[in-house]
């Protein structure tokens, strides 16, 4: 059952008395248990789109298109209220760099507790009892000792660690992670993420995860939506994503990243050029200018998805002819 | 001076610093952050140093920079030590060797032109005259993929991946013949990675760069370096030539970070059987007994938590301080 969905969702920023479009059109969904990738690089609207979902987006910025379900509610049409009880409840997110997100000021007991004792309406003995189960689930050693620590005296592995256990706190139905293991090491990352992705599992929740890395992408999520310059291009199983990428710029993606998978000396074929301003208005497909495969008519007309067995694609020469990230050894 | 002699040795660097607690700001105790580091580096090839944070790879290139200073051991310089050298040898040393750093925007200062940022070397070593000044940034912007009219520029009107081309040209300035790179590609998005990477490896062809690439994406270093030392606390754990290091490593180390990389293949993935390596990289401050890696890893033995392992050879440039893998093998 499709837990969350976004259509055509778009996202403006009020800019000089005008406005200008950061996201166009982004177009996804997430099933209960599933993990979603959101792959794109900065300026993409990846994040933008995370908060969108969380309602959290910041001055300035508003929805000004498109539909947020979750379940059969539209987000963006809710009250404030109404969505401040979805959030850290039923809706909540991890963020990126947990010790900005963490209250320097607050012991991690009370940043545990707050969201159960407001939500859920737990009893302070109640809410600590769960702090601790959390704690432990999250694999933090000592928890009694930990509840009574600040974010500073913790490492930055333990606090990302924390940060999961509080937006599993309230037994959330879906979760955002938004860049969650960018600022770790590699080998912090690959605890941080199998525990993440192992817990939505077994707690059935949907996982909507951020981030520019293929890599992780390939290893956690099942489904893909690729972002570029606030526009989703392309939609599909992972598999079908890297098995036969469609869109010319997931395919320049995939070739321009090294891998430790293939020979050595593969050479890295770049995207020419850089991503888009989002404040220069550019007609057409977001890509067009640095597209290989870019005609006429890209520059004028936005491409509209075409789905092939599930696999959704917005480019008028989309097909995989050119995409060899495989047999690029030779 | 001869061809065969590496331009770069280090021999058994060692960089402490001191602890300073209390309101006289006692020295307390000291942090190792390089640990007994040796390795040399031949003339345009490429060497990399991999870890995760704390592991003192950016210490080492600091260290080959003359920005800190060492508590012990040599670094040659195309066979001359750096501390030995006079003022005059250490000027010339400082426009042998360059640096490119990690943030193209902290790197730059905000308030020159790149015109002013590339020339200034030119102009403090009284390299170019004056009059020629402006067509050798115009040729220095070419070499690094840019139009002359950059000159006029300031950091902050440049995207991240011109503003390290910037970065570049500048250590290209004093024609070096040794750039330590300090994760000059980390910062970078994938497809603006790619262009960097390759626009280093073009110039080291080009220009017969020798490059100290201090990385912690094992897939970027394997790519770019051709002899790699992975580094734990301050210490190699393994050193190899790029494709045998990362197609049979012998220390379980260097063996966790390359499971800890997800490949972009999902078939690829899935039948990747992973147990990820548990705990913490501990205090450099208070490194534990024996070998550094033995709370963590898979295979300890008492030995391993009493006695810290020799970097032993294992097979032709490749050297691994392991007691369990290491010493299988014979000796060359």
């Amino acid at each position: 059952m499709t837990l969350l969905r976004v259509e055509n969702l778009a996202i403006d920023v009020a800019r000089d008395g005008g406005s200008c479009r950061l996201v166009h059109d982004a177009h996804f969904s997430v099933d209960r248990g599933e993990t979603l990738a959101v792959v794109g690089e900065s300026g993409s609207g990846k994040s933008l789109t995370a908060l969108a979902v969380m309602g959290l987006l910041g001055e300035g910025l508003s929805v000004s298109g498109g539909r947020i379900l979750f379940g059969d509610e539209d987000l963006a049409q809710m009250s404030p209220q109404a969505r401040n009880d979805l959030r850290g409840s039923r809706i909540s997110m991890i963020f990126q760099e947990a010790m900005t997100s963490l209250n320097p000021v607050r012991s991690i007991e009370h940043q545990l507790i707050e969201g159960m004792r407001l939500k859920k309406r737990l009893s302070r003995r109640a809410a600590r009892a769960r702090a601790l189960e959390l704690l432990a689930e999250v694999g933090i050693s000592d928890p009694e000792r930990r509840l009574k620590q600040y974010p500073h005296q913790l490492s930055g592995g333990m606090r990302q660690r924390v940060m999961i256990a509080i937006a599993l706190a309230c037994d959330p139905e879906l979760i955002l992670a938004d860049e969650p293991t960018t600022a770790l090491d590699v080998t912090i990352q690959a605890q941080i993420l199998a525990l993440t992705s192992r817990l939505c599992r077994d707690h059935g929740v949907g996982l909507v995860l951020i981030t520019h890395n293929l890599g992780i992408v390939a290893r956690y999520a099942q489904k893909v939506a690729v972002m570029y310059g606030g526009r989703v291009v392309e939609r599909a199983s992972a598999r079908q994503l890297y098995r036969a990428p469609q869109h010319p710029y997931t395919q320049g993606l995939l070739a321009s990243v090294p891998r430790l998978d293939l020979p050595r000396d593969t050479p890295l074929r770049p995207i020419p050029g850089a991503p888009p301003d989002p404040t220069v208005r550019l007609g057409g497909c977001r890509f067009h200018p640095r597209c290989p495969r870019a005609s006429d008519l890209c520059a004028t007309e936005v491409p509209p998805f075409v789905t092939d067995g599930g696999h959704e694609v917005a480019c008028l020469h989309s097909g995989s002819q050119s995409s060899k990230p495989k047999g690029a050894a030779a | 001076m001869s061809e065969d002699q590496p331009l770069l040795e280090v021999e058994n660097l060692h960089v402490s610093f001191p602890i300073r607690k209390g309101f006289f700001q006692r020295t307390v105790g000291a942090v190792q952050a390089v640990n007994g580091v040796s390795f040399s580096v031949p003339r345009g090839t490429s060497f990399g140093l991999v870890g995760e944070s704390g592991c003192g790879k950016t210490t080492v290139a600091r260290a080959v920079l003359q920005l800190v200073e060492p508590t012990a051991g040599a670094i040659r310089f195309d066979g001359e030590d750096v501390a030995k050298m006079d003022a005059v040898a250490l000027n010339r040393f400082r426009g042998r060797v360059q640096a490119v750093f990690q943030d193209p925007f902290s790197s730059l200062n905000p308030r020159m032109s790149t015109g002013r940022i590339i020339s200034e070397p030119l102009r403090v070593h009284r390299l170019t005259p004056e009059s020629q000044i402006k067509a050798e940034v115009a040729r220095l912007l070419d070499m690094c993929g840019l139009p002359a009219r950059f000159a006029d520029l300031y950091p902050h009107e440049m995207s991240g991946g011109q503003r390290q081309r910037v970065g570049i040209a500048r250590a290209l300035a004093m024609k070096p013949e040794l750039i330590v790179c300090d994760e000059a590609v980390s910062a970078l998005d994938v497809s603006i990675q790619a262009q960097i990477i390759n626009l280093l490896e073009d110039l080291q062809k080009e220009l017969n760069l020798t490059y100290l690439f201090i990385g912690h994406d094992l897939s970027v270093v394997r790519h770019i370096c051709d002899q790699v030392a992975v580094m734990y606390l301050g210490r190699i754990a393994e050193t190899a030539p790029s494709d045998p290091l990362f197609a049979a490593p012998r220390h379980p180390y260097t063996q966790a970070l390359i499971d800890a990389v997800p490949n972009p293949d999902p078939d690829y993935e899935a039948g990747r059987h992973i147990a990820p390596l548990e705990g913490e990289v501990p205090s450099p401050a208070n490194p534990p007994s024996g070998c550094f890696f033995h709370p963590r890893c898979p295979l300890v033995t008492d030995r391993c938590r009493q006695e810290a392992p020799h970097l032993d050879p294992v097979a032709p440039a490749h050297f691994a301080a392991c007691w369990e893998t290491a010493q299988t093998v014979p000796a060359e």
